[in-house]
């Protein structure tokens, strides 16, 4: 269980790193914390020729507390997140969703650029990102780019990223004072990855959003469990939930699906009993 | 007489363990740390498939000779385990596949290499020409007729069908007034020790030997193994097992993979490693705990348990390991299925079943977590069916300190104790009226509550006679130790256990520090070398307190007495008026510190008695006088929460009354009571290796493979009762494994408690989120049912 060889690199700043991967292509692939792509690598599930390590650049550790967003770059840590050492768009919802991502020595290493980049189905950042209505900041050769998260993930392992690119960084939008959220994540023990996971966002101008993931694809927002959660109405979230589990997870056998609606209704009902965030 | 506490000198002491340090320092010396110059890497090609016909091995153009398969070593014998008995079958088990392979994961060859990942390199280009044969995954399945049969020569699928059977069971059939019959499975584990198996091995020319690194919990023992499988004679085999990050038995047993290493250093020249990984272990290394249960419960309405009938299948895997294989599982599942509790009769059919899966092995408990699991769960069922609180029917059926020493029906002989006070302390200490309350009320989350009990028995200690009744090859009926005074006074143990884990280093320092009044900061204990220590067997069964323990106080003795003959020497006085205290021998008028003595005894001969020989050392052997063991017992009692819907489990309290004996060192027992009771939270909840009809195991990382970490264990609340063993020096037991025989069942009983009001039928470990929320939605469909039959006008 040891990787294949590969070459190593440390480019100096992004620049370099974005030529570097044109240059080289999908032969090589940017690190940072490692959490996932070194087991894989290990297990020979996966290999490059080289990987470019993105973890001491700067700019990819940039946060910025805008005045409609928040700017979390790429390299910040889950731990940091955790720690409340940046600027929490949500009112500690972040901080919440980064706390359950597997344990403590995982979440020291492990990235938010690195664990959205990998799209990992049962992950939970982009789950999180749908809710909160992120947008992922890419750079490459060409310049910069700027693509909504709903655009960015496309299947399982699979993402808007072009294998040239680098995630930079997340814009995401401040929620006003008076929203509320939920999160509601199933799993075989803590630090598993989630069999489902549920993170529901009610914003104080009564919009709502409700996303899932630990799919056999990947995260998405559910419409009718959003909208009946902007409704207020509990039953509707659990009805609509049921609809809408089986379209999100056409695969997913009667556990997988119990599941599903048990976190989507959980984490609706948390958003509906939680005092107004300030 | 039961006291709670108990100090005696050394004895008893709450000493933190001398092993601690280097431990918390990451200064520790195992197997994957030792470096020898030249050292080169294996890595294994191993079955892909679970059964077939091994037509070929080709190995790679140019890298011939870093690759290693069976053809290259004719010599080398098969490592062959079990009982010494007629009606045990053999297959041979070869370090390298010949002609057929039994699991994935079997070893077809080896690749060397100066690094692993060059290794993996090389045995991604090893092909191995496999013709698929049907997998036999399912060990009821294996025996019924038309069943592919495993190995040449079987008639069936079983390396052993045996039947235990006492008393009149078709009396106790025709009288008994409830007759309950049920099944219960216990899945497939792996043993998971934090450091995985490793060996390393090279030939020494100046000692003109083979010195072989090895992670076991035998030294002496695997020399033994090695020396027939090698065909080399055991003064050329120096086995040293460094520190040792865990066992819990799954480093008892001689594996292919130390064999090949030892033979590719042997025919190489070269020295030569393989060090398992996370995968290998899950996949290859010792499997454990696979259990099936069928069993008819007679008892009469007010609860009183009359006998037992049933049948129990053993998955043992594909082969049986060296020395004793699987046997044991089965017999002991058996004789331990009454538990603590009286019986009239007992008729059990026995089947060890050979599968296409890695080999089972010894793990924490043997035997007894699935045993203690189908007959805690069965009472549980009898309580239910007669409408009994669960832990009174308990109370009814368990033996009684009066009774002691009482012979089960199974045969084994329960030496002291009080099992309904430990039962009743559980019971108070997680306060069962107080659940039954908030049950009534309910949760206000949709959870459900439920509590659950377990008594278990843990046999250890035991000697020749029990060893012998079980037929096993090795006879380990003994320990010994060599006790050497230093010329200033401080001392060496030379002991043949293995510590590696349980803080031997520290509990058999504060026994020799008993006997000598010395401080145990001057004892070193030294083990896990065949050419420093005298003879021994190693540490498992919960045996090293009691036999290495009375090692140490024997030959500890030998020592003093002589150390006493030198004082009254030096003192000018009788030996009958000498004795020790504060690490000197003392005498009417005056004392000689034992670093004189021994200065005397070592170097300075002419202070020695006329004719006394020097040296101040001992070499003694111990085995207690009763050879059938000294029982351990203790009650648990948890309350759980479970999500009904997601079919999440959460322990909210857990209570342990436990007794073994007199204590050496309570921190090390509670330590030992901790970790066991993680294992067995994790066979009750987590761990699991499924396989799937091709017999691929579906488990083969940790992320597939759930162990239990610190979020999910609860605090444990532990008690202890003290009833010194009669015939074991200071009245020890052992206890190293009663802590993971309980949860299981108690845990399945808390889950089942539960949701036993939604009439929820599981009957199988690990209770994990998804059997039990698909358990749960079973049973709301058997209601519809149910309900929709009613409304059908008659």
């Amino acid at each position: 269980m040891k990787p294949a060889a590969f070459e190593y690199a440390r480019p100096a700043d992004l620049a370099e790193a974005c030529a570097l991967l044109g240059e080289l292509g999908d032969a090589a692939m940017p690190v940072a914390g490692g959490q996932s792509l070194v087991p894989m690598m290990s297990l020979r599930l996966t290999g490059f020729e080289t990987l470019l390590d993105i973890s001491r650049l700067d700019a990819l550790k940039v946060v910025r507390d805008e005045e409609t967003h928040v700017f979390i770059g790429a390299a910040v840590t889950h731990a940091m997140i955790e720690d409340g050492k940046v600027p929490d768009p949500a009112f500690g919802l972040m901080a919440r969703v980064a706390s359950k991502i597997a344990y403590r020595a995982v979440r020291n290493m492990g990235t938010i650029g690195g664990s959205v980049g990998l799209a990992d189905p049962a992950s939970d950042w982009p789950c999180c990102l749908l809710a909160l209505g992120a947008e992922v900041v890419l750079a490459g050769a060409e310049g910069e780019r700027v693509l909504g998260a709903g655009g960015f993930f496309l299947g399982p392992y699979e993402t808007a990223r072009d294998p040239a690119e680098i995630i930079t960084g997340f814009r995401i939008p401040k929620l006003s004072a008076g929203a509320r959220w939920g999160t509601f994540k199933v799993a075989r023990k803590s630090g598993a990855f989630s069999d489902s996971l549920a993170i529901a966002v009610l914003t104080a101008e009564g919009e709502a959003r409700v996303a899932l993931t630990g799919t056999l694809d990947h995260a998405q927002l559910l419409p009718g469990a959003s909208a009946a959660l902007a409704a207020g109405d509990l039953a509707a979230v659990r009805e609509a939930a049921r609809a809408e589990v089986a379209q999100a997870d056409p695969d997913a056998d009667a556990y997988r699906l119990r599941c599903h609606v048990a976190t989507v209704t959980r984490a609706a009902e948390e958003a509906l009993t939680m005092e107004p965030r300030r | 007489m039961a006291a709670t506490t108990e100090t005696k000198g050394w004895i008893g002491a709450r000493l933190l363990r001398k092993e601690d340090a280097r431990h918390l320092l990451g200064a520790s010396t195992f197997t994957g740390d030792v470096r020898v110059p030249g050292l080169k890497d294996v890595a294994f090609v191993r079955s892909q498939f679970a059964h077939g016909l091994l037509n070929s091995v080709v190995k790679p153009d140019g890298l011939e000779t870093s690759v290693f398969s069976a053809a290259d070593f004719p010599d080398l014998k098969s490592i062959d385990g079990g009982p010494e008995l007629p009606s045990f079958r053999t297959a041979p088990y070869h370090a390298f596949a010949r002609e057929k392979v039994h699991f994935v994961g079997q070893i077809i060859a080896a690749c060397l290499a100066p690094t692993r990942g060059a290794a993996e390199d090389i045995a991604d280009q090893v092909y191995a020409d496999i013709e698929p044969r049907p997998a036999v995954v399912d060990m009821v399945e294996a025996l019924e007729p038309g069943a592919e049969i495993l190995h040449e020569g079987f008639p069936d699928n079983a390396f052993i069908h045996a039947t235990v059977s006492e008393g009149d069971i078709a009396a106790i059939a025709a009288r008994a007034e409830v007759e309950m019959r049920r099944s219960f499975r216990m899945n497939r584990q792996a043993t998971v020790s934090l450091e995985g198996r490793g060996v390393l091995a090279y030939w020494d020319h100046r000692l003109d030997e083979l010195v072989v690194y090895l992670s076991t919990q035998g030294a002496h023992m695997m020399r033994i193994g090695l020396s027939l499988a090698l065909g080399l004679p055991e003064h050329k085999l120096h086995v040293i097992a460094p520190d040792v990050g865990g066992g819990f038995g799954g480093k008892n047993r001689l594996m292919p993979e130390e064999v090949a290493v030892c033979a590719i250093a042997l025919k190489t020249g070269q020295p030569v490693r393989w060090i398992e990984d996370r995968r290998e272990h899950l996949i290859a290394s010792v499997h454990c705990r696979e259990h099936h249960y069928d069993l008819t419960l007679y008892a009469e309405k007010s609860g009183r348990i009359l006998g037992l009938k049933g049948e129990v299948h053993i998955d043992a895997g594909a082969y049986s390991l060296w020395p004793s294989g699987p046997f044991m599982e089965a017999s002991m599942a058996a004789r331990n299925l009454p538990g603590p509790y009286q019986m009239q009769a007992l008729h059990v059919e026995t089947h060890t079943v050979a599968t296409n899966k890695a080999p089972m092995g010894p793990y924490r408990g043997v035997a007894r977590p699935g045993a203690c699991y189908a007959i805690e769960r069965a009472v549980d069922e009898l309580a239910h069916k007669l409408g009994m609180e669960p832990a009174d029917v308990r109370r009814i059926n368990l033996v009684t300190p009066d009774q002691m020493p009482y012979r089960t029906i199974g045969g084994l002989r329960l030496d002291n104790g009080d099992y309904p006070r430990a039962l009743d302390m559980v019971r108070d200490m997680v306060d069962l009226p107080a659940i039954r309350r908030r049950q009534a009320e309910g949760e206000t989350d949709g959870r459900r509550i439920g509590v659950g009990f377990a008594v278990y028995t843990e046999q250890s200690g035991h000697g020749a006679a029990e060893w012998m009744k079980r037929k096993s090859r090795i006879v380990p009926g003994y320990e010994s130790c060599t006790a050497r005074v230093l010329p200033d006074g401080s001392m060496l143990l030379l002991v043949g256990i293995q510590n590696h884990g349980q803080g031997l280093e520290t509990s058999l320092a504060q026994i020799a520090a008993h006997e000598l009044t010395l401080d145990p900061a001057f004892i070193s204990v030294r083990y896990g070398d065949t050419a420093l220590t005298p003879f021994g067997f190693g540490t498992f069964a919960s045996r090293s307190t009691v036999f290495s323990g009375g090692a140490v106080a024997k030959a500890t003795r030998l020592v003093a007495e002589k150390a006493r003959r030198i004082g009254a020497h030096l003192m000018q006085t009788e030996y009958e008026e000498t004795r020790l205290e504060d690490g000197a021998v003392h005498g009417p008028s005056g004392k000689v510190p034992l670093a004189e003595i021994a200065r005397a005894a070592n170097v300075r001969q002419e202070f020695l008695p006329a004719g006394m020989s020097p040296l101040l050392e001992a070499t003694a052997t111990y085995e207690p006088e009763e050879s059938g063991g000294f029982f351990s017992y203790g009650a648990h009692a948890v309350v759980v929460a479970v999500d009904p819907e997601t079919g999440v489990t959460s322990l909210l309290d857990y209570a342990i009354a436990e007794d073994c004996g007199t204590m050496i060192n309570p921190l090390i027992v509670d330590g030992q009571i901790i970790g066991g009771v993680a294992q067995g939270i994790g066979t009750a909840l987590y761990e699991e290796i499924p396989y799937d009809p091709d017999g691929q195991p579906l488990a083969t990382t940790f992320g597939d493979y759930m162990v239990p970490c610190a979020p999910e264990l609860p605090k444990l609340r532990i008690a202890h009762l003290i009833t010194p063993a009669h015939g074991t020096e200071y009245g020890v037991k052992g206890m190293g494994e009663g802590g993971a025989i309980a949860p299981p069942a108690a845990i399945s009983n808390a889950v089942c408690d539960a949701l036993h009001g939604l009439g929820v039928i599981i009957r199988e470990t690990p209770l994990t989120p998804r059997r039990v929320s698909d358990a749960v939605a079973e049973a709301e469909e058997r209601r519809a049912a149910v309900s929709l039959k009613e409304e059908v006008p008659a």
